[in-house]
Protein backbone atom coordinates (compact mmCIF):
# COMPACT_ATOMS: atom_id res chain seq x y z
CA UNK A 1 0.00 0.00 0.00
CA UNK A 2 2.88 2.33 0.87
CA UNK A 3 4.46 1.57 -2.46
CA UNK A 4 1.28 2.31 -4.39
CA UNK A 5 0.85 5.48 -2.42
CA UNK A 6 4.40 6.57 -3.08
CA UNK A 7 3.96 5.97 -6.80
CA UNK A 8 0.72 7.92 -6.72
CA UNK A 9 2.50 10.85 -5.09
CA UNK A 10 5.38 10.55 -7.57
CA UNK A 11 2.98 10.83 -10.49
CA UNK A 12 0.19 12.97 -9.06
CA UNK A 13 2.27 15.69 -7.40
CA UNK A 14 4.08 16.83 -10.57
CA UNK A 15 0.78 16.59 -12.49
CA UNK A 16 -0.93 18.95 -10.04
CA UNK A 17 1.96 21.40 -10.39
CA UNK A 18 1.71 21.19 -14.18
CA UNK A 19 -2.04 21.75 -14.10
CA UNK A 20 -1.73 24.80 -11.84
CA UNK A 21 1.07 26.21 -13.97
CA UNK A 22 -0.81 25.71 -17.26
CA UNK A 23 -4.04 27.13 -15.85
CA UNK A 24 -2.18 30.19 -14.57
CA UNK A 25 -0.47 30.62 -17.91
CA UNK A 26 -3.72 30.39 -19.88
CA UNK A 27 -5.43 32.75 -17.46
CA UNK A 28 -2.72 35.43 -17.72
CA UNK A 29 -2.65 35.20 -21.52
CA UNK A 30 -6.44 35.70 -21.67
CA UNK A 31 -6.70 38.29 -18.89
CA UNK A 32 -3.88 40.45 -20.28
CA UNK A 33 -4.88 39.84 -23.87
CA UNK A 34 -1.31 38.90 -24.80
CA UNK A 35 -1.09 38.35 -28.60
CA UNK A 36 -0.08 34.80 -29.65
CA UNK A 37 3.07 36.04 -31.44
CA UNK A 38 4.38 37.22 -28.06
CA UNK A 39 3.16 34.37 -25.84
CA UNK A 40 0.59 31.80 -26.96
CA UNK A 41 -1.52 30.07 -24.32
CA UNK A 42 -1.16 26.35 -23.69
CA UNK A 43 -4.47 25.55 -25.35
CA UNK A 44 -3.37 27.22 -28.58
CA UNK A 45 -0.04 25.42 -28.40
CA UNK A 46 -1.85 22.10 -28.00
CA UNK A 47 -4.04 22.90 -31.02
CA UNK A 48 -0.96 23.81 -33.06
CA UNK A 49 0.72 20.61 -32.01
CA UNK A 50 -2.35 18.76 -33.27
CA UNK A 51 -2.53 20.53 -36.65
CA UNK A 52 1.24 20.87 -37.29
CA UNK A 53 2.07 17.58 -35.62
CA UNK A 54 2.54 15.50 -38.79
CA UNK A 55 5.03 17.92 -40.37
CA UNK A 56 6.86 18.46 -37.07
CA UNK A 57 6.99 14.72 -36.44
CA UNK A 58 9.02 14.36 -39.60
CA UNK A 59 11.54 16.87 -38.30
CA UNK A 60 11.53 15.25 -34.87
CA UNK A 61 12.48 12.00 -36.52
CA UNK A 62 15.36 13.70 -38.37
CA UNK A 63 16.72 15.13 -35.12
CA UNK A 64 16.21 11.88 -33.23
CA UNK A 65 17.98 9.96 -35.97
CA UNK A 66 21.06 12.17 -35.58
CA UNK A 67 20.83 11.91 -31.79
CA UNK A 68 20.52 8.14 -31.67
CA UNK A 69 23.25 7.59 -34.26
CA UNK A 70 25.53 9.91 -32.28
CA UNK A 71 24.71 8.18 -29.00
CA UNK A 72 25.27 4.74 -30.49
CA UNK A 73 28.61 5.64 -32.04
CA UNK A 74 29.67 7.52 -28.89
CA UNK A 75 28.82 4.43 -26.84
CA UNK A 76 30.79 2.04 -29.04
CA UNK A 77 33.77 4.29 -29.69
CA UNK A 78 33.78 5.68 -26.15
CA UNK A 79 33.92 2.19 -24.69
CA UNK A 80 36.64 1.13 -27.13
CA UNK A 81 38.68 4.26 -26.40
CA UNK A 82 38.31 3.78 -22.63
CA UNK A 83 39.52 0.19 -22.90
CA UNK A 84 42.48 1.39 -24.97
CA UNK A 85 43.27 4.11 -22.43
CA UNK A 86 43.08 1.61 -19.60
CA UNK A 87 45.75 -0.59 -21.16
CA UNK A 88 48.59 1.56 -19.89
CA UNK A 89 49.20 4.72 -17.92
CA UNK A 90 51.36 5.95 -20.79
CA UNK A 91 48.55 5.76 -23.34
CA UNK A 92 46.15 7.37 -20.89
CA UNK A 93 48.54 10.20 -19.97
CA UNK A 94 49.38 10.96 -23.59
CA UNK A 95 45.82 10.99 -24.98
CA UNK A 96 43.69 12.26 -22.12
CA UNK A 97 44.64 15.97 -22.38
CA UNK A 98 43.45 16.04 -25.98
CA UNK A 99 40.15 14.47 -25.03
CA UNK A 100 39.73 17.19 -22.42
CA UNK A 101 40.50 19.89 -25.01
CA UNK A 102 37.89 18.41 -27.34
CA UNK A 103 35.42 18.38 -24.48
CA UNK A 104 35.93 21.94 -23.28
CA UNK A 105 35.87 23.50 -26.74
CA UNK A 106 32.31 24.77 -27.22
CA UNK A 107 30.64 22.81 -29.96
CA UNK A 108 29.06 25.93 -31.50
CA UNK A 109 32.53 27.25 -32.22
CA UNK A 110 33.73 24.20 -34.15
CA UNK A 111 30.42 23.16 -35.68
CA UNK A 112 30.79 25.57 -38.66
CA UNK A 113 34.20 24.07 -39.45
CA UNK A 114 32.89 20.54 -39.28
CA UNK A 115 29.96 21.43 -41.49
CA UNK A 116 32.37 22.85 -44.07
CA UNK A 117 34.76 19.89 -43.86
CA UNK A 118 32.19 17.13 -43.93
CA UNK A 119 30.21 17.27 -47.13
CA UNK A 120 27.27 15.14 -46.14
CA UNK A 121 24.73 17.02 -43.98
CA UNK A 122 23.68 14.04 -41.89
CA UNK A 123 27.28 13.05 -41.32
CA UNK A 124 28.38 16.53 -40.27
CA UNK A 125 25.52 16.81 -37.76
CA UNK A 126 26.37 13.33 -36.51
CA UNK A 127 30.01 14.29 -35.95
CA UNK A 128 29.00 17.39 -33.97
CA UNK A 129 26.57 15.49 -31.75
CA UNK A 130 29.12 12.71 -31.31
CA UNK A 131 31.81 15.14 -30.19
CA UNK A 132 29.56 16.38 -27.41
CA UNK A 133 28.33 12.94 -26.39
CA UNK A 134 31.36 10.73 -26.28
CA UNK A 135 33.47 12.34 -23.56
CA UNK A 136 31.32 11.40 -20.54
CA UNK A 137 31.37 7.79 -21.68
CA UNK A 138 35.15 7.74 -22.06
CA UNK A 139 35.74 9.56 -18.77
CA UNK A 140 33.31 7.46 -16.75
CA UNK A 141 34.35 4.13 -18.22
CA UNK A 142 38.04 4.91 -17.72
CA UNK A 143 37.35 5.74 -14.09
CA UNK A 144 35.41 2.48 -13.70
CA UNK A 145 38.12 0.37 -15.33
CA UNK A 146 40.61 1.79 -12.83
CA UNK A 147 38.36 1.34 -9.79
CA UNK A 148 39.18 -2.30 -9.13
CA UNK A 149 38.59 -3.44 -5.57
CA UNK A 150 41.97 -4.36 -4.06
CA UNK A 151 40.72 -7.70 -2.77
CA UNK A 152 39.38 -8.61 -6.22
CA UNK A 153 42.72 -7.64 -7.73
CA UNK A 154 44.53 -9.95 -5.29
CA UNK A 155 42.13 -12.76 -6.09
CA UNK A 156 42.81 -12.48 -9.81
CA UNK A 157 46.54 -12.34 -9.20
CA UNK A 158 46.42 -15.37 -6.91
CA UNK A 159 44.84 -17.42 -9.70
CA UNK A 160 47.21 -15.95 -12.28
CA UNK A 161 44.57 -14.37 -14.46
CA UNK A 162 45.84 -13.21 -17.84
CA UNK A 163 45.52 -9.59 -18.89
CA UNK A 164 42.59 -10.53 -21.06
CA UNK A 165 40.81 -12.45 -18.28
CA UNK A 166 41.35 -9.53 -15.93
CA UNK A 167 39.80 -7.18 -18.45
CA UNK A 168 36.83 -9.40 -19.31
CA UNK A 169 35.99 -10.83 -15.90
CA UNK A 170 37.05 -8.06 -13.54
CA UNK A 171 37.67 -4.64 -15.05
CA UNK A 172 34.75 -4.48 -17.47
CA UNK A 173 32.15 -5.74 -14.97
CA UNK A 174 33.49 -3.29 -12.38
CA UNK A 175 33.25 -0.49 -14.93
CA UNK A 176 29.71 -1.37 -16.06
CA UNK A 177 27.81 0.93 -13.64
CA UNK A 178 30.21 3.80 -14.45
CA UNK A 179 29.82 3.16 -18.17
CA UNK A 180 26.02 3.12 -17.94
CA UNK A 181 26.03 6.36 -15.95
CA UNK A 182 28.16 7.84 -18.74
CA UNK A 183 25.71 6.66 -21.39
CA UNK A 184 22.84 8.28 -19.49
CA UNK A 185 24.64 11.62 -19.39
CA UNK A 186 25.55 11.27 -23.05
CA UNK A 187 21.93 10.59 -24.02
CA UNK A 188 20.97 14.12 -23.05
CA UNK A 189 24.15 15.61 -24.50
CA UNK A 190 23.69 13.88 -27.85
CA UNK A 191 20.31 15.57 -28.26
CA UNK A 192 21.77 18.95 -27.31
CA UNK A 193 24.65 18.37 -29.73
CA UNK A 194 22.28 17.46 -32.55
CA UNK A 195 20.13 20.53 -31.94
CA UNK A 196 23.11 22.90 -31.73
CA UNK A 197 24.53 21.46 -34.94
CA UNK A 198 21.19 21.90 -36.71
CA UNK A 199 21.03 25.50 -35.56
CA UNK A 200 24.49 26.15 -36.97
CA UNK A 201 23.87 24.23 -40.19
CA UNK A 202 20.47 25.85 -40.59
CA UNK A 203 19.65 23.77 -43.65
CA UNK A 204 16.10 23.81 -44.96
CA UNK A 205 14.23 21.33 -47.09
CA UNK A 206 12.64 18.03 -46.32
CA UNK A 207 15.63 16.77 -44.38
CA UNK A 208 15.61 19.48 -41.72
CA UNK A 209 15.33 18.73 -38.04
CA UNK A 210 13.36 20.27 -35.21
CA UNK A 211 15.98 22.90 -34.46
CA UNK A 212 15.57 24.29 -37.97
CA UNK A 213 11.78 24.27 -37.56
CA UNK A 214 12.20 26.34 -34.39
CA UNK A 215 14.42 28.86 -36.19
CA UNK A 216 12.04 28.99 -39.13
CA UNK A 217 8.97 29.46 -36.92
CA UNK A 218 10.81 32.23 -35.08
CA UNK A 219 11.59 34.10 -38.32
CA UNK A 220 7.98 33.80 -39.43
CA UNK A 221 6.61 34.79 -36.03
CA UNK A 222 4.71 31.48 -35.85
CA UNK A 223 5.28 31.44 -32.11
CA UNK A 224 2.68 28.73 -31.29
CA UNK A 225 4.44 26.46 -33.76
CA UNK A 226 7.78 27.32 -32.15
CA UNK A 227 6.41 26.30 -28.78
CA UNK A 228 4.98 23.10 -30.21
CA UNK A 229 8.38 22.18 -31.65
CA UNK A 230 10.04 23.04 -28.36
CA UNK A 231 7.59 20.81 -26.54
CA UNK A 232 8.36 17.91 -28.86
CA UNK A 233 12.07 18.43 -28.26
CA UNK A 234 11.68 18.32 -24.47
CA UNK A 235 9.50 15.24 -24.74
CA UNK A 236 12.19 13.55 -26.84
CA UNK A 237 14.81 14.43 -24.21
CA UNK A 238 12.67 13.10 -21.39
CA UNK A 239 11.97 9.93 -23.35
CA UNK A 240 15.67 9.29 -23.99
CA UNK A 241 16.45 9.88 -20.33
CA UNK A 242 13.68 7.55 -19.18
CA UNK A 243 14.59 4.76 -21.61
CA UNK A 244 18.28 4.86 -20.69
CA UNK A 245 17.38 4.90 -16.99
CA UNK A 246 15.15 1.89 -17.49
CA UNK A 247 17.85 -0.01 -19.38
CA UNK A 248 20.43 0.83 -16.70
CA UNK A 249 18.21 -0.45 -13.92
CA UNK A 250 17.43 -3.61 -15.85
CA UNK A 251 21.09 -4.41 -16.43
CA UNK A 252 22.26 -3.63 -12.90
CA UNK A 253 19.30 -5.06 -11.09
CA UNK A 254 20.25 -7.17 -8.13
CA UNK A 255 23.93 -6.50 -7.76
CA UNK A 256 24.64 -2.81 -7.84
CA UNK A 257 23.56 -0.55 -5.00
CA UNK A 258 22.29 2.17 -7.35
CA UNK A 259 19.74 -0.22 -8.85
CA UNK A 260 18.55 -2.02 -5.74
CA UNK A 261 14.94 -0.96 -5.33
CA UNK A 262 14.42 -1.74 -1.65
CA UNK A 263 17.80 -0.39 -0.64
CA UNK A 264 16.98 3.22 0.08
CA UNK B 1 59.55 -35.14 9.11
CA UNK B 2 58.80 -34.05 5.58
CA UNK B 3 57.93 -30.44 4.90
CA UNK B 4 55.59 -28.87 2.43
CA UNK B 5 56.80 -25.33 2.92
CA UNK B 6 59.86 -23.80 4.55
CA UNK B 7 60.47 -20.14 5.38
CA UNK B 8 64.09 -19.22 6.10
CA UNK B 9 64.97 -15.85 7.60
CA UNK B 10 62.03 -14.23 5.83
CA UNK B 11 61.68 -10.45 6.27
CA UNK B 12 59.40 -7.93 4.66
CA UNK B 13 60.08 -4.22 4.43
CA UNK B 14 57.44 -2.15 2.66
CA UNK B 15 58.23 0.72 0.31
CA UNK B 16 57.30 3.25 3.01
CA UNK B 17 59.99 1.83 5.29
CA UNK B 18 57.75 -0.26 7.58
CA UNK B 19 59.56 -3.41 8.63
CA UNK B 20 56.55 -5.73 8.91
CA UNK B 21 58.42 -9.03 9.36
CA UNK B 22 61.96 -9.97 10.31
CA UNK B 23 63.80 -13.28 10.54
CA UNK B 24 60.82 -15.61 10.24
CA UNK B 25 61.77 -19.29 10.24
CA UNK B 26 58.88 -21.66 9.86
CA UNK B 27 58.55 -25.16 8.46
CA UNK B 28 55.13 -26.58 7.75
CA UNK B 29 54.57 -30.29 7.26
CA UNK B 30 51.85 -31.70 4.99
CA UNK B 31 48.59 -32.15 6.87
CA UNK B 32 49.40 -29.68 9.63
CA UNK B 33 46.86 -27.15 10.87
CA UNK B 34 48.94 -24.16 11.94
CA UNK B 35 47.35 -21.17 13.65
CA UNK B 36 49.06 -17.80 13.72
CA UNK B 37 48.11 -15.56 16.63
CA UNK B 38 49.51 -12.22 17.64
CA UNK B 39 48.59 -8.62 18.30
CA UNK B 40 47.21 -6.47 15.54
CA UNK B 41 49.88 -5.25 13.16
CA UNK B 42 52.39 -8.00 13.91
CA UNK B 43 52.46 -9.09 10.29
CA UNK B 44 50.17 -12.11 10.18
CA UNK B 45 48.39 -11.00 7.01
CA UNK B 46 51.70 -10.01 5.48
CA UNK B 47 53.05 -13.49 6.21
CA UNK B 48 50.10 -15.14 4.44
CA UNK B 49 50.51 -12.82 1.46
CA UNK B 50 54.17 -13.79 1.19
CA UNK B 51 53.33 -17.49 1.34
CA UNK B 52 50.64 -17.03 -1.32
CA UNK B 53 53.03 -15.22 -3.62
CA UNK B 54 50.93 -12.04 -3.71
CA UNK B 55 53.95 -10.24 -2.25
CA UNK B 56 57.64 -11.08 -2.33
CA UNK B 57 59.87 -11.22 0.75
CA UNK B 58 62.56 -8.54 1.00
CA UNK B 59 64.96 -10.95 2.64
CA UNK B 60 65.13 -14.71 3.13
CA UNK B 61 63.57 -17.49 1.09
CA UNK B 62 60.32 -19.38 0.85
CA UNK B 63 60.87 -22.90 -0.45
CA UNK B 64 58.23 -25.41 -1.50
CA UNK B 65 58.84 -29.09 -1.34
CA UNK B 66 58.18 -30.41 -4.82
CA UNK B 67 58.64 -27.12 -6.63
CA UNK B 68 56.80 -23.83 -6.90
CA UNK B 69 53.04 -24.07 -6.40
CA UNK B 70 50.92 -24.02 -9.54
CA UNK B 71 47.89 -21.96 -10.49
CA UNK B 72 45.53 -24.03 -8.37
CA UNK B 73 47.76 -25.14 -5.49
CA UNK B 74 46.97 -22.32 -3.08
CA UNK B 75 43.55 -21.53 -1.64
CA UNK B 76 43.29 -18.15 0.09
CA UNK B 77 40.34 -17.02 2.18
CA UNK B 78 40.78 -13.28 2.64
CA UNK B 79 39.71 -11.36 5.70
CA UNK B 80 36.55 -10.23 3.89
CA UNK B 81 34.73 -12.43 1.45
CA UNK B 82 35.77 -10.48 -1.71
CA UNK B 83 32.99 -12.01 -3.78
CA UNK B 84 32.27 -10.54 -7.21
CA UNK B 85 28.96 -8.71 -6.69
CA UNK B 86 27.75 -9.28 -10.26
CA UNK B 87 28.21 -13.06 -10.19
CA UNK B 88 25.98 -15.66 -8.52
CA UNK B 89 27.41 -17.68 -5.64
CA UNK B 90 27.87 -20.52 -8.12
CA UNK B 91 29.86 -18.35 -10.50
CA UNK B 92 31.91 -16.96 -7.64
CA UNK B 93 32.98 -20.47 -6.74
CA UNK B 94 33.61 -21.18 -10.42
CA UNK B 95 36.03 -18.25 -10.76
CA UNK B 96 39.33 -19.98 -9.88
CA UNK B 97 38.54 -22.82 -12.29
CA UNK B 98 37.44 -20.39 -14.99
CA UNK B 99 40.71 -18.51 -14.67
CA UNK B 100 42.45 -21.87 -14.89
CA UNK B 101 40.76 -22.57 -18.21
CA UNK B 102 38.26 -25.20 -17.03
CA UNK B 103 34.97 -25.12 -18.92
CA UNK B 104 31.78 -24.50 -17.00
CA UNK B 105 30.42 -27.93 -17.81
CA UNK B 106 33.59 -29.68 -16.68
CA UNK B 107 33.73 -27.58 -13.51
CA UNK B 108 30.09 -28.08 -12.49
CA UNK B 109 30.52 -31.26 -10.41
CA UNK B 110 33.44 -29.77 -8.49
CA UNK B 111 31.60 -26.52 -7.84
CA UNK B 112 28.56 -28.41 -6.61
CA UNK B 113 30.75 -30.55 -4.41
CA UNK B 114 32.41 -27.48 -2.89
CA UNK B 115 29.04 -25.84 -2.28
CA UNK B 116 27.77 -29.00 -0.59
CA UNK B 117 30.86 -29.09 1.63
CA UNK B 118 30.11 -25.63 2.98
CA UNK B 119 26.38 -26.36 3.18
CA UNK B 120 25.25 -24.00 0.45
CA UNK B 121 24.00 -26.39 -2.21
CA UNK B 122 20.60 -24.70 -2.34
CA UNK B 123 21.91 -21.15 -2.48
CA UNK B 124 23.93 -21.47 -5.70
CA UNK B 125 21.74 -19.10 -7.70
CA UNK B 126 21.75 -16.23 -5.19
CA UNK B 127 23.75 -13.08 -5.72
CA UNK B 128 26.20 -12.10 -2.96
CA UNK B 129 24.02 -9.24 -1.74
CA UNK B 130 21.17 -11.69 -1.21
CA UNK B 131 23.33 -13.88 1.04
CA UNK B 132 24.10 -13.32 4.72
CA UNK B 133 27.58 -12.46 5.97
CA UNK B 134 28.13 -16.04 7.15
CA UNK B 135 26.99 -17.43 3.81
CA UNK B 136 29.34 -15.11 1.95
CA UNK B 137 32.24 -16.26 4.10
CA UNK B 138 31.34 -19.88 3.39
CA UNK B 139 31.20 -19.13 -0.34
CA UNK B 140 34.68 -17.69 -0.17
CA UNK B 141 35.80 -20.87 1.60
CA UNK B 142 34.17 -22.97 -1.12
CA UNK B 143 35.94 -20.84 -3.72
CA UNK B 144 39.27 -21.53 -2.01
CA UNK B 145 38.51 -25.27 -1.90
CA UNK B 146 37.27 -25.76 -5.43
CA UNK B 147 40.70 -26.06 -7.01
CA UNK B 148 41.66 -28.74 -4.46
CA UNK B 149 44.68 -26.77 -3.27
CA UNK B 150 47.69 -28.25 -1.50
CA UNK B 151 47.57 -25.55 1.12
CA UNK B 152 44.78 -23.40 2.46
CA UNK B 153 45.48 -19.92 3.82
CA UNK B 154 42.78 -18.38 6.01
CA UNK B 155 43.05 -14.79 7.24
CA UNK B 156 40.67 -14.26 10.19
CA UNK B 157 37.87 -15.81 8.17
CA UNK B 158 35.35 -15.86 11.02
CA UNK B 159 36.21 -12.57 12.72
CA UNK B 160 33.02 -10.81 11.68
CA UNK B 161 30.63 -13.61 12.64
CA UNK B 162 28.57 -14.32 15.73
CA UNK B 163 29.77 -17.01 18.11
CA UNK B 164 27.23 -19.70 17.16
CA UNK B 165 27.96 -19.40 13.45
CA UNK B 166 31.62 -19.25 14.25
CA UNK B 167 31.55 -22.48 16.28
CA UNK B 168 29.62 -24.17 13.52
CA UNK B 169 32.09 -23.04 10.85
CA UNK B 170 34.96 -24.11 13.13
CA UNK B 171 33.53 -27.62 13.24
CA UNK B 172 32.87 -27.61 9.50
CA UNK B 173 36.43 -26.55 8.85
CA UNK B 174 37.82 -29.27 11.14
CA UNK B 175 35.69 -31.90 9.44
CA UNK B 176 36.87 -30.78 5.99
CA UNK B 177 40.49 -30.64 7.08
CA UNK B 178 40.28 -34.19 8.48
CA UNK B 179 38.45 -35.59 5.45
CA UNK B 180 40.46 -33.84 2.77
CA UNK B 181 43.98 -34.06 4.19
CA UNK B 182 44.79 -30.42 3.77
CA UNK B 183 47.56 -28.27 5.09
CA UNK B 184 46.16 -25.14 6.70
CA UNK B 185 47.64 -21.80 7.77
CA UNK B 186 45.04 -20.04 9.88
CA UNK B 187 45.24 -16.48 11.21
CA UNK B 188 43.04 -15.60 14.17
CA UNK B 189 42.80 -13.21 17.10
CA UNK B 190 41.08 -15.79 19.26
CA UNK B 191 43.24 -17.96 21.46
CA UNK B 192 40.32 -20.37 22.01
CA UNK B 193 39.79 -20.75 18.29
CA UNK B 194 43.48 -21.39 17.65
CA UNK B 195 43.72 -24.04 20.36
CA UNK B 196 40.46 -25.69 19.35
CA UNK B 197 41.37 -26.00 15.67
CA UNK B 198 45.09 -26.45 15.32
CA UNK B 199 47.78 -29.04 15.61
CA UNK B 200 50.18 -26.18 16.29
CA UNK B 201 49.89 -22.57 17.42
CA UNK B 202 52.52 -20.04 16.35
CA UNK B 203 52.62 -16.83 18.41
CA UNK B 204 54.02 -13.65 16.88
CA UNK B 205 55.12 -10.33 18.35
CA UNK B 206 55.11 -6.96 16.60
CA UNK B 207 57.62 -4.31 15.59
CA UNK B 208 59.01 -6.00 13.53
CA UNK B 209 56.96 -9.21 13.33
CA UNK B 210 58.79 -12.19 14.78
CA UNK B 211 57.84 -15.67 15.96
CA UNK B 212 58.07 -15.84 19.76
CA UNK B 213 56.47 -19.19 20.52
CA UNK B 214 55.57 -22.35 18.65
CA UNK B 215 53.34 -24.67 20.67
CA UNK B 216 52.11 -28.09 19.53
CA UNK B 217 48.50 -28.89 20.41
CA UNK B 218 47.87 -32.58 20.93
CA UNK B 219 44.25 -33.50 21.33
CA UNK B 220 42.61 -36.70 20.36
CA UNK B 221 39.76 -36.50 17.94
CA UNK B 222 36.94 -35.78 18.10
CA UNK B 223 37.22 -32.15 18.87
CA UNK B 224 33.74 -31.05 19.83
CA UNK B 225 31.75 -28.93 22.25
CA UNK B 226 32.88 -31.10 25.20
CA UNK B 227 36.48 -30.27 24.45
CA UNK B 228 35.80 -26.56 24.76
CA UNK B 229 34.95 -27.02 28.45
CA UNK B 230 37.56 -29.62 29.35
CA UNK B 231 40.43 -28.84 31.71
CA UNK B 232 43.11 -29.85 29.17
CA UNK B 233 41.70 -27.29 26.81
CA UNK B 234 41.72 -24.63 29.51
CA UNK B 235 45.33 -25.38 30.40
CA UNK B 236 46.48 -25.04 26.80
CA UNK B 237 44.52 -21.84 26.33
CA UNK B 238 46.19 -20.41 29.42
CA UNK B 239 49.62 -21.35 28.07
CA UNK B 240 49.01 -19.77 24.69
CA UNK B 241 47.53 -16.70 26.35
CA UNK B 242 50.68 -16.35 28.46
CA UNK B 243 52.82 -16.53 25.29
CA UNK B 244 50.59 -13.97 23.69
CA UNK B 245 50.80 -11.64 26.69
CA UNK B 246 54.59 -11.82 26.56
CA UNK B 247 54.48 -11.14 22.81
CA UNK B 248 52.30 -8.10 23.33
CA UNK B 249 54.55 -6.78 26.07
CA UNK B 250 57.61 -7.16 23.83
N1 LIG C 1 51.09 -2.42 1.76
C1 LIG C 1 51.67 -1.98 2.90
N2 LIG C 1 52.48 -0.90 2.87
C2 LIG C 1 53.09 -0.48 4.00
N3 LIG C 1 52.94 -1.04 5.20
C3 LIG C 1 52.13 -2.11 5.29
C4 LIG C 1 51.44 -2.63 4.15
N4 LIG C 1 50.71 -3.70 4.55
C5 LIG C 1 50.92 -3.82 5.87
N5 LIG C 1 51.77 -2.87 6.31
C6 LIG C 1 52.27 -2.72 7.70
O1 LIG C 1 52.84 -3.94 8.09
C7 LIG C 1 52.51 -4.26 9.42
C8 LIG C 1 51.85 -5.62 9.50
O2 LIG C 1 50.60 -5.56 8.84
P1 LIG C 1 49.66 -6.84 8.75
O3 LIG C 1 48.47 -6.44 7.97
O4 LIG C 1 50.43 -7.98 8.24
O5 LIG C 1 49.28 -7.05 10.28
P2 LIG C 1 48.30 -8.14 10.91
O6 LIG C 1 49.10 -8.92 11.88
O7 LIG C 1 47.60 -8.90 9.85
O8 LIG C 1 47.30 -7.21 11.70
P3 LIG C 1 45.72 -7.46 11.97
O9 LIG C 1 45.64 -8.50 13.02
O10 LIG C 1 45.25 -6.13 12.46
O11 LIG C 1 45.09 -7.86 10.68
C9 LIG C 1 51.64 -3.13 9.95
O12 LIG C 1 52.44 -2.25 10.68
C10 LIG C 1 51.17 -2.44 8.69
O13 LIG C 1 51.02 -1.07 8.92
MG1 LIG D 1 45.54 -8.97 9.16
Amino acid sequence: MNRAREMFVDVAAPCVVALLFLTGWEWIVRAQNIPPYILPGPILIAQTLWTDGPSLMNSLWVTLRTTLAALASATVLGLALAVALAQSRLIERSLYPYLVILQVTPIVSIAPLIIIWVNDVFLSLLVCAWLVAFFPIVANTTLGLNSIDRGHGDLFRLYRASRWQRLMHLRLPTALPYFLAGVRISGGLALIGAVVAEFVAGSGGAESGLAFRILEAGYRLQIPRLFAALLLLSLAGILIHAVLGFITRRILRGWHESAVSDGR
Amino acid sequence: MSTLLRLDGVGKRFANGTQALDGIDLAVAPGEFVSLVGPSGCGKSTLLRLVSGLDNPSTGTIAWDGGEPGQSDIGFVFQDATLLPWATLFDNVYLPLKLGGVSRAAARPRIEEALVLVGLADAAKLLPREASGGMRMRVSIARALVTRPKILLLDEPFAALDEITRFKLNDDLLRLWRDQNWTVLFVTHSVFESVYLSTRVVVMSPGPGRITADAPIRFMDPRNADLRTSSDFATLCREVSAHLARAMAA
